[in-house]
């Protein structure tokens, strides 16, 4: 990339973009909406927090190494399960923590290395310049999928416990009796990824892509990487989440085939 | 048959002997929370006991293949269970759960009569009756011809007549099969005309 075509944005630019902030907290106090707290504590933590990054991934940049990388890689993951534990909304038996743990590694770490050894294939393959933007992406979608199919199987398995039961009583495997709740799982954890597919490049450009077209990459070079970005997150969403149906089905039902009384 | 020693369940159920026949009709009478659906559940393998044992022609429910015994033990839940879908479809659900050959069109209108209904297969089931749902899934089990029927509450919902009838096919067929039935009911009518015997949970 070019450094030449990115148009550096003074100190005093970038804080007049605050008055956005500004903007919003005075219609909000105006209307008597009780939102200020929040819009003060989500401006300080976004900026706060990416600057911190910043000096975190400049820091990465600058000693390339595989064992760096490698463990920034493991803290993303194991940020990922827990974000997915605490979001299901639920208290979590150690059977459907354990799906997740695998699901979630190993659904993210295959697309990732078939992601950057296959499709990009850069070189040295730890290079943190290009393994942990990746990395986040392919890990972040997996975790918003996994949350989604968790709490939508869990919750829709506590409300039809007798329609299960009622279908293991007349012979049904586990995995057929709890089949629609499933692939209705599924079906809510993809859909969100599908339909920002349908909507890419006409309602909106993706941050990456406009990051990159700003910073003067050509947008036909963007959009190839806009393609293979979002192939990839398919592909590690719908991994991710099938790994976890699949455990799931034995992580929710004893070996005695009888739905668990907690899960 | 079946035959149960020392059983404890939860605060639920305590048995300390009880011993079912082959061939022959129980009825399970007893208080609303009395644990009758538990005490079916238990003989399904859907619960497991604290204590005790449960024996299925011999062997302990613990070393046989809870699926299997499902099929073989095939067992009607309290609330009337309807998917999504046709009457046929429904029918034909309990057979393709067993993974079991499914019924052709001439049983299915077999049954339908038998259980006193009058409508056409295509119909979807969610819109019936109470009633009607009931004896949809009474008739997916009767059409899944198994070794014994677990049945909880079969004909709560319908009519002292209608109720009569129906049980009265049902269980017609299940001799001619030498088939084991095992039925909780509130209905002292039921439990009069066709119980050989009568187990209470009532102490
Ligand atoms: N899985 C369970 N865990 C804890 N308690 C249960 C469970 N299943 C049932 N119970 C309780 O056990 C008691 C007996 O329930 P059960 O459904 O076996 O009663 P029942 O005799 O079938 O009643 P009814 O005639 O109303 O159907 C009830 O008080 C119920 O709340
Ligand atoms: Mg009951």
């Amino acid at each position: 990339m070019e450094e030449q075509g990115i148009i550096n944005i003074e100190t005093w630019r970038l804080i007049s973009a605050y008055i956005f902030v500004l903007i919003l907290f005075f219609i909000v106090k105006a209307r008597g909406i009780n939102r200020e707290r929040q819009i003060i504590i989500a401006t300080f933590r976004m900026t706060i927090q990416l600057i911190l990054a910043g000096y975190v991934l400049t820091l990465l940049f600058a000693h390339s190494h595989p064992v760096l990388t490698i463990v920034v890689l493991i803290i993303m993951a194991a940020f990922s399960i827990h974000t997915i534990f605490r979001q299901a909304g639920q208290p979590l038996s150690s059977h459907v923590k354990k799906a997740i743990i695998v699901s979630m590694s190993v659904g993210s770490f295959v697309c990732l290395f078939y992601f950057n050894f296959v499709i990009i294939h850069f070189t040295p393959w730890y290079e943190p310049r290009y393994f942990i933007p990746i990395a986040g992406m392919i890990i972040g979608n997996s975790m918003t999928g996994i949350t989604l199919a968790v709490k939508t199987l869990l919750d829709s398995l506590r409300s039809n416990r007798d329609q299960i039961e009622g279908a293991l009583m007349l012979g049904a495997t586990p995995k057929s009796a709890i089949k629609p709740y499933v692939d209705n799982a599924f079906d809510s954890a993809i859909l969100p990824t599908l339909n920002n597919m349908l909507g890419m490049g006409i309602v909106f450009l993706p941050g990456m892509m406009t990051g990159q077209i700003l910073s003067g990459v050509s947008p036909l070079l963007a959009i190839e990487y806009q393609i293979v970005v979002l192939l990839g997150i398919l592909g590690s969403v719908s991994l991710a989440v099938i790994l976890f149906l699949l455990l799931a089905v034995r992580a929710l039902f004893t070996t005695k085939a009888q739905l668990r009384e907690d899960f | 048959m079946y035959e149960l020693r020392n059983i404890k369940y939860k605060d639920i159920l305590t048995i300390d002997h009880l011993q079912l026949e082959e061939g022959k009709v129980s009825c399970i009478t007893g208080k609303s929370g009395t644990g009758k659906s538990s005490l079916l559940k238990l003989l399904n393998s859907i619960y497991v006991p604290d204590s005790g044992e449960i024996t299925y022609y011999g062997s302990p429910l613990s070393e046989i293949d809870p699926i299997k015994l499902r099929r073989e033990a095939v067992m009607l839940a309290q609330a009337p269970l309807i998917f999504p879908g046709t009457i046929e479809e429904n029918l034909q659900a309990g057979l393709k759960f067993a993974e079991k050959e499914l019924a052709s069109a001439q049983e299915l209108h077999q049954v339908i009569e038998r259980m006193e209904l009058s409508k056409d297969l295509g119909e979807n089931a969610e819109e019936l009756s109470g009633g009607e749902k009931q004896r949809i899934a009474l008739a997916r089990v009767l059409l899944m011809r198994a070794r014994v029927y677990l049945l909880d509450e079969p004909t709560s919902g319908l009519d002292e007549n209608t109720e009569i009838k129906v049980l009265r096919s049902f269980i017609d067929e299940s001799r001619k099969n030498k088939s084991t039935v095992l039925m909780i009911t509130h209905s002292i009518a039921a439990a009069e005309t066709f119980a050989d015997r009568e187990i209470s949970l009532d102490t």
